[in-house]
């Protein structure tokens, strides 16, 4: 629970946020495995929610149902309904809850035959937008969020993988802003990155929550402790806690949560 | 530290395994060499610019050249493209992004079984499809001919290719909210490009080198001939027919033929390299 650079400890207050992702009964298979059991979720507006559990507890099966990634996998299904601003997700075409609700993946992927300005600017340009100033005006505004642009500015057309991998991060991050979602998922951003990019990446969290809701699963407790207002504690493909961070990892209503964060499990 | 009899045993078991590794690929190439080697020693002599824009003389006469045949070459492979590309390639994406059904896998066995089928049959099933009820032969037979060879590398190939695109960067492209066809489009193929680029040279190579399916379509031609409805020349069929003529001068010239086409398919792939390489130099 150490706060580190200028992150300051999440804050447990939010009185006013209202709900923007509600999960209901949640239950996603992979072929006859399940991997979530009834899980029931709701996310607020403009706050981080961090999901933690140990590996194999579905949490980020619960982040790829989210934006209905999980049914690009093979012989997944779910049950269950998750609802974007009282919509739910099922009954929208996906290609438009993935633009609304973004996604940051744990390895960094950018485009490998891009450039660094295409990267960003890919999911405009395929989503048909042309006009090359505003194209231009998004990828530098993008660049600027995810806090990069001073770095690239000059490298713009260099290759997207010629960066260093937290730089890959925060490029990945950038290329989602870029199609300005409302919704920012991230699975585990920081895991394969050394703890000076973690840092930035955690800042920039802290920094997009202003704007965005955001969903972040962590292996890190640390993380999930400093940049999250509420945290969600996953096990065996079950929804064990919710509660504010700051309750979760100082008076956890259950005992395998108190096991799981002090670090006698997991 | 003294080198033990067994160190130097597996030192000395290495170091052969080497030898042998080096001296394989060594022979691999060996076989281009000769080819190059002899054709070129035998046809270099009959290459001059009327061999390349002259049209064959009538026997007896000597000289003239295979103008009609390199373009007719040129025009062939270029129809069979026209029918394998569009096909291949989507065919070749299909399997990839959507074949893991039993259709796909039949698809898949079908295609193979396809890759086996000896050119002469090709060229008998497009004489059946297009020649007969044209009742000549002619240049789109050819290409149809061609096509059908064509087709199973390309998709093959393109699968293959396509196949070994990390799961990541379709996931990164569906998550940015691009639909699933722009992505296999934009992303999957475009990262794939250099691959299926080698999947579509070594069908064209692989056509503009067949003879027998030409035989019953195309045919061949001794004049200069550009309308696809009629017969068409090729080097391959030239080389055929003039290697195994009695004349010294015709002999030379199907050398020189098969110089020629071995040419033109390594200018084709060397041109097409250096055109589709990657903006930042790396893979193509």
């Amino acid at each position: 629970m150490t706060p580190h650079g200028r992150v300051e400890p999440a804050q447990a207050d939010h009185p006013a946020r209202q709900p923007r992702i509600v999960a209901e009964k949640v239950n996603a298979y992979f072929g006859t495995t399940q991997a979530l059991y009834d899980v029931s979720l709701t996310m607020l507006d403009r706050s981080v929610t961090a999901i933690i559990g140990p590996s194999g507890c579905g949490k980020s099966t619960f982040l790829r149902s989210i934006n209905r990634m999980h049914e690009i996998v093979p012989g997944s299904r779910m049950t269950g309904r998750i609802l974007l601003d009282g919509e739910d997700i099922h009954a929208m075409d996906a290609v438009l809850v993935r633009k609304r609700i973004g996604m940051v993946f744990q390895k960094p992927n950018p485009f490998p035959t891009m450039s660094i300005r295409d990267n960003v600017s890919a999911g405009l340009t395929f989503g048909g937008v042309r006009n090359r100033t505003v194209v231009a005006e998004i990828v530098e505004k993008s660049l600027r969020q995810a806090a990069l642009w001073d770095e690239v500015k000059d490298s713009l057309d260099n290759s997207g993988v010629s960066l260093s991998g937290g730089q890959q991060q925060r490029l990945c991050i950038a290329r989602a802003l870029a199609v300005s979602p409302e919704v920012l998922l991230m699975d585990e951003p920081a895991s394969a990155l050394d703890p000076i990019s973690t840092a930035k990446i955690e800042e920039l969290i802290y920094e997009l929550k202003r704007t965005y809701t955001i969903v972040i699963v962590t292996h890190n407790m640390q993380q999930a402790a400093r940049v999250s207002d509420q945290t969600a504690f996953f096990y065996m493909g079950r929804l064990v806690e919710f509660d504010d961070t700051k309750k979760i990892f100082t008076a956890p209503a259950k005992k395998q949560t108190e096991d799981y964060v002090t670090g006698r499990f997991g | 530290m003294k080198p033990t009899i067994r160190f130097r045993y597996r030192k000395f078991k290495s170091v052969l395994l080497y030898a042998l590794c080096g001296l394989s690929a060594l022979l691999a190439v060996v076989p281009l060499v000769l080819i190059f080697y002899h054709t070129l020693s035998l046809g270099l002599s009959a290459i001059n610019l009327d061999f390349f824009i002259e049209l064959p003389k009538p026997v007896g006469e000597t000289g003239g050249g295979l103008a009609n045949a390199i373009v007719g070459t040129l025009i062939l492979v270029g129809l069979g493209s026209l029918v394998s590309l569009p096909v291949g390639l989507m065919a070749g994406m299909y399997l990839s992004e959507h074949g893991n059904n039993p259709f796909g896998a039949t698809v898949r066995f079908l295609t193979d079984v396809l890759n086996g089928v000896p050119s002469i049959v090709t060229g008998v099933v497009a004489y059946t499809l297009v020649v007969i009820p044209m009742k000549h032969f002619s240049a789109y037979a050819g290409g149809v001919a061609l096509g059908i060879l064509m087709i199973p590398t390309i998709t093959r190939t393109t699968e293959e290719m396509l196949r070994i695109v990390p799961q990541s960067l379709r996931e990164a492209a569906l998550a940015l909210g691009i639909p699933r066809w722009k992505t296999t489009f934009r992303i999957v193929l475009t990262t794939a490009s250099g691959g299926v680029i080698t999947g579509i040279l070594l069908a064209v190579a692989r056509a503009a080198g067949e003879t027998a399916p030409l035989l019953f379509t195309a045919l061949n031609n001794r004049f200069w001939q550009t309308d696809l409805s009629q017969p068409m020349a090729s080097l391959t069929v030239f080389i055929y027919n003039y290697g195994v003529s009695p004349f010294s001068d015709w002999i030379a010239q199907a050398w020189a033929g098969a110089l020629v086409l071995m040419t033109m398919i390594l200018v084709l792939s060397m041109a097409v390299r250096i055109a589709t390489r990657s903006r930042f130099g790396r893979g193509t």
